[in-house]
């Protein structure tokens, strides 16, 4: 096998997949906005899924990122400790991210922290961000790829409670950022609650509920009822599309969970907006893929 | 019926207009956010494009030069308008815009403004930078270039340029702040709700 040729090759992939997702939303997005759509009565909120849903239209026609701000792009790989390029990993998402800036193209969105410069090229200190965790026995790399806006990140928040405050302190925690900061993050949001011991496990589990497809649900059946409360609850507010008000606010809420000490509840949100740019790609030990998160993808 | 409004616009086209209303806008906008307002009204400079009755956008758009001096509009799309809160009621007093277009509300200073002035402020809905650029004509001309790309001023000529939310109306009412009251409201009547469900700890 021709090791620099196949990386070559990945990261061409992996390049292209950016591209394509930075201009068509996943499957579960477009048809969860869909539903929302419908269920809007004033003219406001209807004309605001229209034109959405026109822009969506006319960036696949013309062939450009849908949204001005394509975000940091971060990864979440689960990756088998048999897949024939984990070496080379971190190098080819770094290399896919470069190459899809120009293809495009990508606005430049990696300023370096203390230097304070643009780096133009979306690649800069610890950036993209990678997270790997590693699957035993597997020849797979099963990858998550995720623009961060910079509207939809504003919201993000962690701190740990007491456990006095209990579970009502989580549902205050995360009520309290919907209509603070929520609302300027582009409605209907995909809201991400990480529940664990402290501020950085409650906020990777946050993002990565972000991963999730919409509709799915936590395994145990009380943190999947909550999902289901917060999710009735926030609607209920009647956010709307871009805030303006309407039906409801949310495309969805997914709460990931750890154990957690005895004396702390870490609790973390995260936004993503309603152009929630995400995609999933399985690369396969032939480097042959499939992608799961849109079903009609040729890249 | 589609309510369109043409640069430059009086008190008069202004004064049915309410916040909540959807317009559209023909004639000319013109991008202008932090910098820009910073450099006139800190600063003293002069604007170098004449906004009176006129509309600005609070955007930084991505541009492609199509020729010597000929640039054209790829993606534009409204950034947070609350960062021109600090400038925006003298930025009105001084230019004379009428139309300001952005993204989410903005506060008490910008609504006195709008209606000592006879001014608005509207929301582009976020995200839907395309539909954006292709209403776009032609990009008419670019001042303070020194700025950079997304600082720069570029004279649109626009053509039903919208959906525009009216937020700000020239009567005081803000429809951002009006909504927030509400949503507050309905965020403590859920919050008690919800907590009955959620004592997991005993
Ligand atoms: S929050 Fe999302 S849709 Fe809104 S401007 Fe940012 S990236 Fe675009």
């Amino acid at each position: 096998m021709d090791k620099s040729k196949d990386v070559q090759t990945m990261t061409d992939t992996v390049a292209r997949f950016i591209k394509y997702f930075g201009k068509v939303l996943p499957d579960d997005v477009q048809s969860k906005l869909q539903e929302l759509s419908e269920a809007e009565t004033s003219p406001m909120a209807k004309l605001t899924y229209e034109t959405m849903f026109k822009n969506q239209e006319l960036a696949r026609e013309l062939d450009r990122p849908s949204c001005q701000d394509t975000g940091v792009i971060q990864f979440f790989a689960r990756v088998g400790t048999k897949f024939p390029l984990i070496d080379e990993l971190s190098g080819i998402f770094e290399k896919a991210v470069l190459s899809a800036t120009e293809m495009a193209p990508l606005r430049h969105n990696s300023v370096q922290t203390f230097d304070e410069y643009n780096t133009g090229t979306n690649v800069g200190y610890r950036t993209p961000s990678i997270d790997f965790e590693i699957v035993p026995n597997s020849d797979e790399l099963d990858v998550d790829i995720y623009m961060a806006g910079g509207g939809c990140t504003l919201p993000g928040k962690a701190m740990v409670l007491m456990p006095g405050a209990g579970y009502e302190g989580v549902t205050k925690f995360v009520l309290d950022q919907m209509t603070s900061y929520g609302l300027n993050a582009c409605p209907p949001l995909l809201v991400g609650v990480g529940v664990a011991t402290s501020v950085e496990t409650a906020a990777m589990l946050s993002k990565k509920a972000l991963m999730r497809k919409i509709g799915s649900r936590n395994p145990n059946p009380k943190a999947a009822m909550m999902e289901e409360e917060l999710e009735r609850g926030i609607n209920a507010i009647g956010l709307g599309p871009q805030g303006f008000s309407g039906e409801n606010s949310v495309m969805g809420v997914h709460i990931e969970n750890a154990a957690r000490h005895p004396s702390t509840i870490g609790v973390a949100v995260n936004t993503g907006c309603w152009s929630h740019r995400r995609g999933n790609i399985i690369f396969h030990s032939d480097l042959s893929y499939t992608i799961t998160s849109h079903k009609e993808a040729v890249l | 019926m589609k309510k369109i409004l043409t640069t430059p616009v009086s008190d008069e086209d202004l004064k049915d207009i309410h916040a909540g209303d959807v317009i559209y806008l023909n004639g000319h906008i013109v991008t202008c956010r932090d910098v820009a307002h910073r450099r006139l009204i800190e600063y003293g400079r002069e604007l170098p494009v004449d906004v009176r009755g006129g509309a600005i956008f609070h955007a930084g758009p991505i541009v492609r030069k199509v020729d010597e001096d000929k640039y054209e509009m790829v993606s534009v799309g409204p950034t947070t308008s609350m960062r021109m809160e600090k400038f925006e009621k003298d930025f009105i007093e001084q230019t004379g815009v009428k139309i300001i277009v952005g993204k989410g509300g903005m506060g008490e200073d910008t609504v006195e403004g709008c209606v000592k002035h006879k001014a608005i402020h509207c929301v582009f809905p976020a995200g839907n930078a395309v539909l954006a650029a292709t209403e776009v004509e032609e990009i008419e001309r670019a001042e303070w270039m020194d700025l950079g790309m997304p600082e720069t001023l570029w004279l649109c000529r626009i053509k039903e340029f919208g959906p525009l939310v009216v937020s700000i109306d020239t009567h005081g009412e803000n429809l951002f702040e009006k909504n927030k009251v509400i949503f507050n409201k309905k965020k403590d009547e859920q919050y008690e709700q919800i907590i009955e469900k959620v004592k997991f700890i005993k």
